[in-house]
């Protein structure tokens, strides 16, 4: 394929965090999300380790992207607490108690996650290059020059190295998620959320998209939560598969084992679906 | 038998209405760039997180908006007779069309897709970076040919400003027709050089817009 990257070098933004042993990268404790009377998130635990790749699975409306949206701070939780890298995200400690985070501490916290989104969400005012140096400029206070090379090196790997003077509205789909993908990861996240990032996009684009965030997770130990329902690619790069209905996990496990023997009746009703549907 | 149209008297009327027009000018552009920057302060007051700050600047928006700008010229002439005229003028016309163009500002604001505050977000930008670098770019290239409508609006409400005595065009026409007890003239060339100030102006608005593909 013609965008196929060399195996790239990703050492300047896979910078993982030390975290003591043990300590899991995000964890979520009896978190409850309700958008009105609609109960999305139900009492929900659950833990993600350094350097694991986890898909979420399940049929639409099951709360995997709001899993993303709270982690990225999109979202506010009515109730449970989550933590990242071993501190409280949802809130912070006010002398020895938990109370809800403002909007500066999250400012702080929301710097080790970063997020690709189904619509790209690049900005159209910008080119492609600035795409990709606003945020470590302006919030990391990178210098530019040195902004620019790793946002070039970046955009190489994408197979976009060649596009940086462009806006994004003259690429396609495909491109700009991959430019995208590139923005996310000039900040150096300790976890990236991907949140079906290829749905929005033609069929015959979604390959060159899947292969970047193979290497990347080939290449990387950036933590992954992923949504998808491109199940080749779950399987390919995850380490496990969280199974979601009504808000609840009713599944869990590596890929082999619920692709191949789901135990679960939704697990194996919502798979053949999509499965078939391919 | 007095002739209809005295091309002599247009002659004598040209030089005065030019210097009209002048003011005139002068009074939109002072005016225009009053009402496009606090029309967007206003707009973006309208949005800020407190509640304190909304309700009045609502309320002013609202006030502004509903009453005549005649009558807002003459209660602010009377209030401060210290002010000259021209200050006056523009200051008024410049609120009274800010307000306007506020809402204007506010739907493109709106307009911006919901995806790139979440972006900005994602991306930990603060928020006065995403005002600045992402959402205002894109919110005012959308409502540009609105403003510009509304430009040329004030263009053509520039003659109230002679209520308050500003000698702008309308306000010369006014004197010299009054002198020579003859008004055809003068204001049938007042209502041209408005013409040909303002129609080119529209077309070019008309081609940012397609432009912009509105």
């Amino acid at each position: 394929m013609a965008t196929e990257p060399k195996l790239p070098d990703l050492s300047a933004v896979d910078t993982p965090p030390d975290l003591p042993s043990g300590t899991p990268m995000v964890q979520f404790d009896k978190v409850v999300k309700r958008f009105g009377d609609n109960v999305v998130l139900d009492h929900l635990d659950f833990a993600v380790q350094q350097g694991e790749r986890v898909t979420l699975i399940g049929p639409s409306g099951s709360g995997k992207t709001t899993i993303l949206r709270l982690l990225m701070t999109l979202e506010k939780l009515n109730d449970g607490v989550i933590y990242v890298e071993g501190q409280p995200m949802s809130h912070m400690d006010r002398g020895g108690k938990l109370v809800p985070a403002n909007e500066r501490y999250l400012s702080t916290v929301r710097k080790k996650i970063g997020m690709v989104f189904q619509q790209f969400n690049l900005f159209p005012n910008m080119k492609v290059l600035e795409n990709v140096i606003e945020a470590p400029v302006h919030v990391l206070g990178v210098s530019k020059d040195e902004a620019v090379e790793r946002a070039k090196k970046l955009l190489d790997l994408v197979g976009l190295g060649d596009r940086i003077g462009q806006h994004p509205t003259s690429l396609s789909g495909g491109q700009q998620q991959r430019v995208a993908i590139a923005r996310a990861l000039a900040m150096q996240p300790d976890v990236l959320l991907l949140d079906e990032v290829t749905s929005a996009l033609d069929p015959e684009l979604v390959a060159d998209v899947l292969n970047v965030l193979r290497d990347i997770a080939r290449t990387t130990s950036i933590t992954m939560l992923i949504v998808t329902h491109e199940m080749h690619f779950a399987r390919d790069v995850s380490n496990r598969i969280l199974m979601f209905d009504k808000g609840r996990i009713v599944e869990e496990g590596a890929p082999d084992k619920i692709f191949s023997a789901p135990e679960n009746d939704r697990t194996q009703t919502f798979l053949r679906a999509v499965l078939e549907e391919r | 038998m007095p002739r209809i149209w005295d091309w002599d008297l247009a002659g004598q009327a040209l030089p005065l209405l030019l210097k009209g027009f002048l003011v005139t000018l002068a009074a939109t552009v002072v005016a225009s760039v009053v009402a496009i920057i606090l029309g967007l302060v206003l707009a973006m007051l309208r949005r800020t997180r407190f509640a304190g700050v909304r309700a009045p600047v609502r309320a002013f928006v609202e006030f502004v908006r509903s009453t005549p700008v005649m009558v807002q010229l003459f209660a602010v002439y009377v209030v401060f007779p210290g002010l000259s005229p021209f200050t006056i003028g523009v200051a008024v016309l410049g609120i009274h069309y800010a307000t306007y163009m506020s809402e204007v500002y506010r739907a493109g604001i709106d307009g911006v897709p919901k995806g790139q505050w979440e972006a900005a977000t994602a991306l930990s930008l603060p928020r006065g970076r995403t005002w600045r670098a992402v959402i205002l770019p894109q919110a005012i290239r959308n409502v540009l040919p609105a403003l510009g409508n509304y430009v040329i609006s004030m263009f053509k409400d520039t003659p109230f400003l002679a209520v308050i005595t500003v000698h702008e065009m309308v306000f010369e026409a006014q004197t010299f027709g009054g002198d020579h007890f003859k008004y055809l003239e003068v204001f049938t060339m007042a209502a041209a050089i408005f013409l040909i100030a303002s129609y080119p102006t529209s077309l070019l608005v008309r081609r940012l817009e397609k432009r912009l593909g509105h």
